[in-house]
């Protein structure tokens, strides 16, 4: 290839990644900034963090929002591990189109209709039954794990696919039964996509505006309803500290994810090239 | 037999968590239960790993919206609930349906409704573009850097994506704003004298779409752009094809499943967004979602906001059917 080639590639990386990541580094260096206009400089200052860790509005949504967010990874990877392995081996059966047209359906969904469209079915429930009564945890929950579940079955779907079914179908020749083979064989091999639909149904979750403030209920306003209520009004530095903590915690978890996925990864080739090897 | 010896150890580490779990879901005396339960009932487990979450989704995803096209065809009464039920008795044994075309009607007239949908395609449309024009270039790099760099670029693309998105949306409000970063740039290097208004308006929205959106049409793009055989370009350049040429006549066609897989991946969540346009766009950006958004929270009316929605779905239907074909396609290669 000709030497233009790579000066264009490296500019369209630059100027890609500067459009990436400059809004989030102005996050971070604006939350130190002293003045309370906060794109006026007025020198270095940790205050709005301290002012932060003095908001119990916005501590009790956080902690409310991370609750809602730990369940809803769980109950999303359950489901979503069942849906993807229905899909990826259980090859035809009734109801499949539809099955997989559910599972992907809610990726693409506008926030606005999920929302709107669970939030009615909450309220024509409790007409109908009395449960769930009222809105709040139990609702943004279940409407949560109902989003993020899509997530976890594409990706549970798409790693056993790519997966061999020779060690699972060698087991059931040895006469192991399917519940064992699934924990034994199948679990620890799709291990760290679980990891990782965990992850992202966690963030989801967390991250969520649209769906939680049709489903949620009075008394119950999750982390993103008070920001967005604060930041409504214009820019608030505390938010900017908000923004540089979760921004901080964010990092750390997919890095430490990213080299425990590199890492399995890896000494499961090792292992694949030794057994291969062994065998010749 | 020897190929199991060798991978044992790390083997056995592997399974003796699992093999824990499974000691201990035995042990539990509900799994007993449930399991002789089933199989009295002649289930398998396998039905019953596809019945939990197929029951999951049918009553929490499309029960939702036969009970959405209901209450859009219902009437709206102040009360709780804020609409009036579609089935009644009328008199004995009489079941009567009252079917109110009124909402959509109001929709179809009302000249607002109108303007947002418009607006909300042509603001979706743009952006999509937008994105495409960004994304294509950087998906290209990427794809064709050396594979120890390709892990850490993708991985850069998709950090952001995991950072709160409206967090990331709120950013920009400070970026444009008239005494924001922009402005005070240009100002300080005397380009301007006056800020430039570009907060709540349609740039600042299509800015913040593109911005929240870029992954998921970088996404879809480099997938494809990575598995394209490179032995067809070095075949043109060996016939004399100069490489723009090469790249409009070899890669773009090749590449067309991920640009129509990414360009709906942007264009359908965008036409819905309610977030960029309520904090970045003026009071005067109508886009549907928002639309919902007011008729539901401000004004209470449950059954224009189901017309709404129904409506958004229908406009939907098109890209969604693009999108499944193009993953198809993409499956199929």
């Amino acid at each position: 290839m000709s030497k233009r080639f790579p000066t264009f590639r490296v500019s369209a990386l630059v100027f890609g990644f500067a459009f990436l990541y400059i809004p989030i580094l102005s996050l971070i260096v604006y939350s130190f900034n002293k003045s309370r206009l906060v794109t006026v400089w007025g020198g270095f200052s940790t205050e709005w963090y301290g002012k932060l860790f003095e908001n119990t509005q916005i501590l009790n949504a956080a902690w409310l929002s991370l609750k809602i967010a730990a369940i809803n990874a769980t109950g999303a990877v359950i489901l979503g591990t069942l849906a993807g392995l229905a899909l990826a081996r259980f090859g035809r059966f009734r109801g499949r189109t539809l099955f997989s047209g559910m599972t992907t359906a809610p990726l693409v969904m506008p926030e606005v209709i999920t929302g709107l469209s669970l939030l009615l079915l909450f309220v024509a429930m409790e007409q109908l039954f009395g449960w769930p009564s009222g809105r709040g945890v139990t609702t943004i929950t279940i409407a949560h794990m109902t989003l993020t579940m899509a997530y976890v079955t594409v990706i549970v779907q798409s790693r056993l696919s790519t997966l061999d079914d020779s060690l699972e179908e060698a087991a059931m020749d040895l006469g192991a039964r399917p519940a064992k083979i699934f924990f034994l064989i199948t679990l620890p091999i799709i291990a760290p996509a679980l990891i990782s639909g965990w992850l992202l149904a966690f963030t989801i979750s967390l991250d969520d505006l649209v769906i939680a403030s049709f489903v949620s209920g009075p008394g119950s306003s999750t982390l993103p309803m008070v920001i967005f209520s604060k930041v409504r009004l214009g820019v608030s530095p505390d938010i900017n500290a908000l923004a540089t903590i979760m921004v901080l915690l964010v990092t750390i978890g997919v890095v430490i994810a990213g080299i425990l996925i590199a890492r399995q990864e890896k000494r499961r080739q090792r292992d694949m090239q030794l057994a291969a090897a062994a065998g010749k | 037999m020897t190929a199991l010896k060798a991978q044992a150890p790390h083997g056995q580490r592997h399974s003796a968590g699992a093999q824990l779990i499974l000691r201990f879901l035995q042990q539990f005396p509900p799994y007993r239960w449930t399991q002789a339960r089933l199989l009295r009932w002649g289930v398998r487990g396998r039905t019953a790993v596809v019945a939990v979450p197929y029951f999951w989704l049918l009553l929490f995803f499309l029960v939702p919206f036969v009970i959405v096209l209901k209450i859009a065809f219902s009437e709206t009464q102040i009360a709780s609930p804020p609409y009036q039920p579609l089935l009644q008795w009328a008199g004995e044994n009489m079941l009567q349906i009252k079917l109110n075309l009124g909402n959509f009607m109001f929709l179809v007239q009302d000249n607002l409704y109108w303007q947002a949908y418009l607006n909300s395609i042509k603001v979706a449309a743009i952006s999509t573009l937008l994105c495409l024009l960004l994304g294509y270039p950087l998906a290209y790099a990427i794809a064709r850097a050396s594979s120890t760099w390709r892990n850490i670029l993708l991985m850069m693309v998709i950090l952001p994506f995991w950072t709160s998105f409206l967090l990331r949306v709120y950013a920009w409000i400070g970026i444009l704003k008239n005494n924001g970063l922009i402005n005070n740039f240009l100002m300080w290097l005397g380009v301007i004298d006056q800020p430039i208004v570009m907060l709540q308006t349609d740039f600042a929205i299509y800015v913040g779409i593109v911005y929240s959106y870029l992954p998921f049409m970088i996404l879809p793009l480099y997938a494809n752009l990575e598995k394209m055989d490179l032995t067809l370009l070095e075949a043109a350049a060996d016939l004399g094809c100069r490489p723009l040429r090469t790249f409009l006549t070899v890669t773009l066609p090749l590449s067309m499943p991920g640009i129509v897989a990414g360009s709906m991946l942007v264009f359908i969540p965008a036409v819905g967004e309610f977030v960029i346009p309520a904090l970045l766009g003026g009071p005067d950006s109508l886009m549907i979602g928002r639309v919902l958004w007011t008729e539901f929270f401000n004004n209470r009316d449950w059954p224009v906001a189901s017309a709404v929605a129904i409506a958004l779905l229908l406009l939907l239907v098109i890209p969604i059917v693009l999108l499944q074909r193009a993953q198809a396609k993409g499956a199929h290669r």
